[in-house]
Order: C-alpha cells, then structure tokens, then sequence
C-alpha cells in the first residue's frame, strides 16, 4: 500500500483549513524554518480513501472480539464520542480565561471526585498522559517523599516477577533499582520472599490486583503491611483495576499512590484510537508532592449566590423534615445521604472553579496543563451513565465472562494457575508446543484467520507459551461460544495439519510478518526520493 | 542440542569458559538460546565494570521478552564482545563461540555444572 507521502503531487490540495482570521505575525530570525517541511499534497478525496484504507486494514474492538489481556479492549459507548464533541469541550483553549471555561472545570472536577471515590484516594491528578506514564508519576511521588524525610537510603523498588514490564521499567526511569521478588506456586506473591526482600532501603512496592495472572491476591493486606513496616510505600498499578471497580478499593487495600488506565478501565478508545489519559492518585500525606495546582473552590461555597444558598437550604430542610418523619433504622444512612447530597451541590453546582497554589514540594508538572482532557470527558460520561450501580455490575459481568470463556477451554488448553480467575486468564501451550511445535505465536496468528484479535502472547513471563486472554464485559455469550469453538478447531488444526497453524494467517491483509526483522533492522522513517 | 565439554554451565543456561585461573569467557547456552528464539538486541556491560557470581550482568531481548542473563564468576569485565551489538543473531547461530564478556580478575564462582550434569538438568526439565 501506498504511503500518503507516495501519493503526494505538487500543487495538490484541499481546503480543510478555514480562513485565517486573525492577524498575520511574521517570526523573526531564528525561529523561522529555513526549509518548507515536506508535507504530503493531496486532494480532499484522495486523503479520505487513504485513511479510509487503512482502517479496513486494521482490526479494532468494532470490528471483532478481542481478547487482549491486561489491555481490557472494552467497547468505547458511542455516547461518550457524542458528549465528547460538543463545542464546550472542543472549542477551548488552555489559556482562556477560566470564566469562560468553567464547565470543563467542573468535568476535571467530577472526575477527580468520582475516581478518588472508586479507587479510595485522597487527591487524583489528570496531567499523565497513559499507563506508563503515569507510573513514572507515581514513582517520582515515592522518590519525593523519602528525600523531603532525609530518607535517601532507600533507592529499591520491590516488584513481583507477575508484574507488567513497565513497573520495573518505570522505577528504573525513575531512578530506583529494582528487586524481582518471585511469585509462589498459586501465582501469588511469595510472602516469606517478601519479607527477606525489605529493609531500611526499600522504597516501595509496586503490586497490580488482581495481578497478571487474573488472580485476586488474598494476602494483599498483608503484603501492603509488611511494606508499610519497612517505611516504603505501596503503588498500585491500576491496569487491572476493571475486575475490582466498585466493588474493592486499593486505597482500603493499604495502597499509597495509584494510577488508572482511563482508556482501559472507562472505556475510552485505545490501541491505536488513543490517546490515553493515565491519571494519578494518592493519598493525603503524597499530596504536597502531586504535580500541577490543584482545581478548588474560588470562595469555599461562599460563591454560590443567595437564591441558590435559599434552594438548597430549602432541599435540605425539606430531606431533614422527612427524615423527622422516619423512624426506622433506615434514617441514620438518609440522613447521611442527605448530607452528602447537600456536601455535593455546594462543591459542584455553587462552586466558582480556579487553581489553586501549586503543591509546596510538587515533582512539578508531567505534562502541559490538564493531560488529555477529552479523554476525561469520555471517562466522566462513562461513569455517569454506569453509576454507583452499573459500576460494579460491569466488573462483575468482567469476571463472569471471563470465567466462562476459562471453562469452556481449560480443557482444550491448561489454565496456568487457578480454578477461578478474575478478569483474565493464562493458557499454558508448553505442553502443546513440545507435543505438536505449535506455539502460542502459531494459536494466536490462527486467531486471525477467525477474525479475533490474538490474546497477549508470552505474558506474564513465569508462564511459558503463554495465552493471556481477557473478554470484557460487552461481550456476549454468543461471542464468548464462538471465540472457545475456534480455540478448539485451532487445537485440532495443530495436532492434524500443523504446517497450516504455521503458515497462518492466510486471510489477513498482510500474512506472518517478519517481526524478528522488524526488530533487528526496523525502519523508523521515509526516504524522499531526492 | 550441543553440551561441549571445555566450558561450565550455571542452572539459568549460562556458560564460563576459563582461560586460566583469573580469565573467562562467558555466554548463553545453545539451550538458552533456542528457547528465547532469535534475538534482537542484547545489553552488555562496559570494560572494567564488575560483575559478581549469581548478579545479572547483562539482558536479551527476543521479539518475546527480554531476559537477564546472570554472571557465573565474579570479577571485572576485560571485554565485551562488541560484534553482539550489531549482530544479535550470533548468539543464535553460534551460542558457545558468541561469547558476551571476558572476565579478569576472577576472585569467585557461582555453583557451576559440567557438561553432562547440565545436559541430564536439561533432560529433566524437557
């Protein structure tokens, strides 16, 4: 296929831009390019049907299933696209006036309110841009704590060998050292190997749970404690989080700092439809060290003007007057209700939204001004439209269907660890590969043949051959049935007809690719001819 | 599968190759290599860095992971073998004459296998 740059015609063009309407301001010296960039020239309706191209060549989470462990490839709810685009959210600037940019104030604020709510932290920031990043973020909060202590001798982060490869990646970034600590013989993290592994030098611990292997750790307060004891602190990696949400919260779990995977958890689009948004949350005593100023309250609530102060004293008199009138023991939890109802209306609807001072010892900002906001307003949509019931509803429906999916093919494949798992699961091809030379490579490109996106393959590295699959909740039983049936005509495929599995995918518009070479010579950049 | 016989073999499917008493080669076994698959990059360690027996000295990376690779003596790197650095796949094509460092001043030595020992380990394990 043709690159756009290979389509490129000098004088060609569209006319996607409007006008320019504001003065033109010429750069001085060096600040002025000394060549024009070579971008690609193309007519309206060749550009379309370039892109238009592309995206019949690739394989999103709208056009199959896609079981991509760790990755929770749930489906993106075209609401949130809808509230996303409206001209408030996309029509802004950062530097704009706040007056003028209030709504999107108060979105940055809901969302803090409802994920520091569902993850128990004290404080979230918005400014990471992913994953990844957001455990760079986290790490450098546990870097600032101990050196604000004088504590400089602890330079080690703990994380089991379970773990996703950017945990030790993100402590190394962040200047730590990292100590492996092996997983036991259940998948879970070795306790007694834990407690050898602290000491006065321990900085943290980084923990994902339920961890890569779909297991909820059972010994997750004891392991949070033993860090604590030492003097570290514990970081949860939020990757996973979808298995647990509304129903168990890291911050309970004895977890200091933790980031979330907006793009995976709440269902904004990823995988090559990003950006992501990896925000950071933590507790109250790694506050000080959050980087970016924080959104509060222009006057407390004093803002609010008086005939909304009148309507929302009435509110509250009118709940008060009808908790009056109960006298069962379901009055103390309305009463509570009624209080936090009249907390919310003063903290959202009367509140008059700016930034406050800059944390006093902040690691300084990760990223420019509030991270990628529309994502938080596609993450804000989705959590509005689940609520406080729908929330924990999806997690379970996580943890049925990947359960489901497990039962139908741990007897076509071994299961790695567990009898029951959370949102994920890991098939083991060891066996399969020295019985037949398929490997899991092989399973997955068949995959492709069937239309589903492979599982994480080789992942998490204590399991060999490793299938790592993870259905979401939007998934249907029928999805799930199809998805076990072409695992198993695969299995048959393997012992029949090897060769097949290896030649595999045929039906894809590209076939088995040469990673190894991509790899070893990967071409990174396009050669205009000269 | 090939278990030669002049080098020692540590569990985690290194080999050292001792030159005299206080020089070794060091590298990954033909086992190593063929279950990793073919490599794309390997991370080597600087002249006069130390190394210690049993401590991770170097990485590997194949299109499936990237592993460390532990030392089996300790001591100071004399040299590394800079030709891995552009052409990884030697490791594949020739594990045991693909060295990865020389190591002098050799003071130490990890629990180390002869030929036929790591071949019955690797026997077991299939």
């Amino acid at each position: 296929m043709e690159l756009i740059f290979e389509k490129s015609r000098q004088g060609r063009g569209c006319s996607l831009l409007p006008a320019c309407d504001v003065p033109v301001y010429e750069l001085d010296g060096s600040a002025v390019r000394k060549k024009a960039p070579r971008l690609p020239e193309v007519a309206e309706i060749d550009l379309i049907r370039h892109y238009s191209a592309l995206a019949k060549r690739a394989h999103g989470v709208n056009d199959g299933f896609y079981p991509l462990g760790s990755c929770t490839m749930k489906y993106n709810p075209k609401i949130n696209e809808e509230i996303a685009a409206l001209p408030g959210f996309t029509r802004i600037h950062p530097l704009q006036p706040l007056s003028m940019s209030q709504g999107c104030m108060e979105v940055l604020k809901l969302a803090e309110t409802y994920l520091c709510e569902i993850t128990g932290m004290d404080h979230m920031t918005m400014q990471p841009a992913a994953g990844a990043h957001g455990e760079l973020t986290g790490m450098l909060l546990i870097k600032a704590f101990h050196q604000a202590r004088k504590d400089t001798k602890r330079t080690k982060i703990i994380v089991p060998d379970s773990a996703h490869g950017t945990n030790p990646a993100s402590a190394v970034m962040a200047g730590f050292d990292v100590i492996s600590i092996p997983s036991n013989a259940e998948g879970m993290v070795d306790v007694a190997k834990l407690r050898e592994a602290v000491g006065d030098d321990t900085a943290g611990l980084m923990l994902t749970n339920p961890n890569t292997v779909g297991l909820f750790d059972k010994n997750i307060l004891e392991i949070t404690e033993i860090i604590h004891r030492a003097g570290g602190l514990n970081y949860y990696d939020g990757a996973n989080l979808n298995a647990i949400m509304g129903k168990a919260r890291p911050g309970d779990m004895g977890f200091d700092v933790i980031h979330i995977n907006l793009h995976k958890t709440f269902a904004t689009p990823h995988g090559g439809g990003g950006p992501g948004s990896g925000p950071v949350g933590c507790k109250d005593h790694l506050a000080v060290f959050m980087p970016g100023a924080p959104i509060q309250d222009a006057a407390a609530w004093a803002g609010a003007d008086d005939q909304e102060m009148e309507l929302i004293e009435k509110a509250a008199e009118e709940q008060a007057e009808e908790l009056a009138a109960k006298q069962d023991a379901e009055s103390k939890e309305m009463e509570k209700e009624a209080k936090d109802i009249l907390k919310r209306l003063k903290e959202i609807s009367g509140a008059e939204w700016e930034f406050g001072p800059i944390p006093a010892l902040s690691i300084g900002s990760v990223r420019a001004f509030y991270g990628n906001f529309l994502v938080v307003v596609k993450a804000l949509t989705y959590i509005m439209t689940l609520g406080r019931e729908g929330i924990p509803e999806a997690a379970e429906n996580a943890v049925l269907n990947a359960n489901y999916l497990m039962s139908k093919v741990k007897d076509l494949y071994p299961v790695a660890y567990g009898k029951h798992c959370m949102h994920e699961f890991v098939l083991t091809l060891e066996e399969l590969k020295k019985e037949t030379g398929i490997a899991a490579m092989d399973v997955a490109k068949g995959l492709l043949d069937f239309g589903i996106h492979p599982p994480t393959m080789y992942f998490p590295l204590i399991v060999h051959e490793a299938l790592m699959l993870e259905p979401t909740e939007t998934e249907s039983r029928e999805t799930l049935d199809d998805a076990a049936e072409m695992l198993r005509k695969l299995l048959e495929i393997a012992k029949s007809d090897p060769d097949r599995l290896h030649a595999a995918p045929v039906t894809t518009p590209v076939q088995r690719l040469d990673e190894v070479g991509a790899a070893r010579h990967p071409k990174l950049h396009y050669d205009f001819p000269e | 599968m090939e278990f030669p016989k002049d080098v020692l073999y540590m569990k985690s499917h290194e080999w050292v190759k001792f030159l005299d008493d206080k020089t070794a080669l060091v590298g990954i076994s033909d086992h190593a290599q063929s279950e990793l698959g073919d490599l794309v990059f390997v991370n080597l360690p600087l002249p006069e860095d130390t190394v210690t027996a049993g401590e991770p000295f170097a990485d590997v990376e194949s299109v499936k992971a990237v592993s460390d690779v532990y030392c089996p003596v300790t001591g100071m790197v004399a040299e590394i073998n800079e030709a891995l650095l552009d052409k990884p796949e030697l490791l594949n094509q020739d594990p045991y004459g693909a060295w990865m460092i020389k190591v002098t001043q050799v003071t130490d030595h990890a629990d180390l296998l002869s030929a036929e020992e790591y071949e019955k380990l690797i026997a077991e394990e299939a």
